[in-house]
């Protein structure tokens, strides 16, 4: 089934068209990857369907209900959750506080306090952070950080998660652990969107792969396809490969 | 020890027998104090409504705004014009239904600026409504500010104090529920607190509109004692930067902070101001600026650093005791 849709998804910025006509599915219970070089749109598209920008023209479907016009808020309660590229974490808020942000007010009926404490208490021992809870969160490391935002989207009982370059600025070891998460987050029943730069990584854990290029999809395909693919290793995965990844 | 220990266990008792005992303080003041103190007391509940009130919504969600003398002065014009007409207590409710509505529409207006620039709207809003009312005085009404009738100290020395119990509670009760983490989150991050579900225009609207409801309220209560008002004394940017300025040497943190620096200042200002005025400002300044250096928690902060440094220095001594008696042995 398809959980999330997109026709003819276009944005421009003034005359520039950051996303231009790309059509697009995720399907129920899988992990989908998205590629592309820096400037392809990757992150435009993603603030599209989290509502973050209007869009200029096409459409976005969650469920087979359209996602245009409304709000960011209004998207996460109807359960498609995100984190960002530049983590946006309360800075000054301990981790416990910051999930609790995403248990109380994520969810789409008014949660009790209680219930609340044990989303939030789930989401922390889930990424690993349970013994952190009252660690400001300004004090953490960039990935501790990163599963604060983790933690704080599935406090909010998303169906879909949307996960932008999740592994940007990790090492081999924290790589690593990341896919373990993500994998387990999918196996949770939560259908995972992701944009990434590790190849590794991506093509280690997704089931399909789309490709960006000046904000039209040239490419989509399983990873060995993707792998296979004459624009994409012209475009993108040749340099990669030579940069030693 | 004992003492520190007893001070743990019984916190919440000495601190509800302390609020009674201020309580007591305040209104048997008018038994034995002058008039003058009266309306000096009087005058720091004011600053304690205004500070504590832009703190709940300005010290929350980090909106710097630079409008408290608008909805003070608001309220001050509702009781000028409505005094006649209805009776007192009835007044302070629509002065604060008048800043809400007022603050709802500027709200929905203004609150998509950030930083600066909603500081600057808000400084320019004082402006406005002072230049407003001088038109409509000189050009409609045909008469130059309003003359207030005055009611007694001890009338107004008493609805203070309910209004600051009420504005306290209010701001408490809303800081402890879901809407101060909403706040709260605002201030961290916006556009992470609208991702996470919360509506952040609704939120900000809704408490930008109650912190200025207790603010409208206020200058209704303050206005007899003025006798006489113009635009340029109701809407004084004077209401607009004590307030800032109080809340941030008592600290925003905690309710309790504003509450503190209002009243420590509301003092200094109302009792030096009179004989010493020029030095109080330098004063003023110099606190100001070694507040904002080095007390980044305000006043309030001071507490847990010196309580921090004395645990410190405690724990050092016991353990040069108990150093000595391992050599003694």
């Amino acid at each position: 089934m398809r959980i999330l849709e997109g026709q003819g998804v276009t944005k421009y910025f003034g005359g520039l068209a950051a996303v231009s006509n790309v059509d697009f599915h995720v399907d129920q219970g899988e992990i989908m990857g998205m590629i592309g070089p820096n400037g392809a749109g990757k992150t435009t598209l993603f603030n599209l369907i989290s509502a973050a920008l209007p869009l200029s023209s096409g459409e976005i479907r969650f469920k087979g209900q359209k996602l245009n016009g409304l709000k960011p808020h209004q998207i996460c309660k109807k359960g498609v959750s995100r984190t960002f590229q530049e983590t946006k974490v309360f800075a000054n808020m301990p981790v416990l506080q910051n999930v609790s942000v995403g248990a109380f007010f994520g969810t789409p009926t008014r949660i009790s306090t209680a219930d609340a404490v044990r989303e939030v208490t789930q989401a922390l021992e889930f990424v690993g952070l349970s013994a952190m809870s009252a660690t400001p969160v300004k004090d953490l490391t960039l990935v501790d950080q990163k599963r604060v935002e983790v933690a704080r989207a599935l406090a909010t009982k998303p169906e879909v998660l949307l996960l932008d370059e999740l592994m940007a600025g990790l090492n081999p070891a924290e790589v690593s652990e990341a896919m373990e998460l993500v994998t387990r987050i999918r196996d949770k029943g939560i259908t995972i969107f992701m944009v990434e730069h590790v190849m590794k990584a991506i093509m280690g854990i997704c089931e399909r792969i789309m490709m960006l290029h000046h904000g039209e999809k040239i490419a989509e395909g399983t990873p060995q396809e993707i792998a296979a693919n004459k624009t994409v290793i012209e475009i993108y995965l040749g340099e990669e490969t030579h940069a030693g990844s | 020890m004992d003492i520190t220990r007893f001070i743990s266990t019984h916190r919440k008792l000495l601190l509800v027998g302390f609020l009674v005992l201020i309580l007591i303080f305040i209104t048997t003041l008018p038994l034995y104090a002058r008039a003058s103190d009266v309306r000096v007391l009087t005058t720091i509940l004011i600053y304690v409504v205004l500070a504590v009130s832009w703190a709940l919504f300005s010290g929350t969600t980090g909106y710097m705004s630079l409008a408290p003398a608008a909805f003070f002065g608001l309220g001050i014009y509702t009781m000028a014009l409505l005094q006649k007409e209805l009776p007192f207590f009835l007044i302070i409710p629509i002065g604060g239904l008048v800043s809400f509505a007022f603050a709802v529409l500027i709200g929905l207006v203004t609150l998509r600026l950030r930083g600066i620039y909603f500081a600057i709207f808000t400084f320019g809003l004082v402006v406005f409504m002072t230049e407003i009312i001088q038109f409509l005085e000189t050009r409609l009404w045909h008469k130059h500010g309003q003359a207030i009738i005055p009611i007694d100290n001890e009338t107004l020395l008493y609805t203070m104090l309910v209004l600051v119990v009420v504005t306290v509670l209010a701001t408490y009760f809303i800081r402890r529920s879901r809407y101060g983490l909403a706040l709260l989150s605002i201030g961290g991050n916006e556009e992470a607190a609208e991702h996470m579900g919360i509506n952040t225009t609704r939120t900000k609207v809704l408490i930008f509109a109650i912190s200025s409801m207790f603010m409208g309220a206020a200058g209704v209560i303050a206005a007899p004692s003025l006798l006489y008002v113009n635009a340029t004394i109701a809407f004084s940017v004077f209401y607009s930067f004590m307030p800032i300025f109080m809340a941030i040497f008592g600290g925003m943190g905690q309710v309790y902070g504003p509450v503190i620096g209002a009243v420590i200042f509301g003092y200094l200002e109302k009792t030096l101001r009179a004989q010493l005025y020029s030095y109080f400002m330098l004063g003023f300044g110099i606190i100001m600026v070694v507040v904002i250096l080095f007390l980044p928690n305000g006043i309030v902060g001071l507490v847990p650093m010196l309580q921090s440094k004395l645990g410190g220095l405690m724990a050092r001594l016991r353990k040069g005791e108990q150093g000595e008696q391992h050599a003694n042995t």
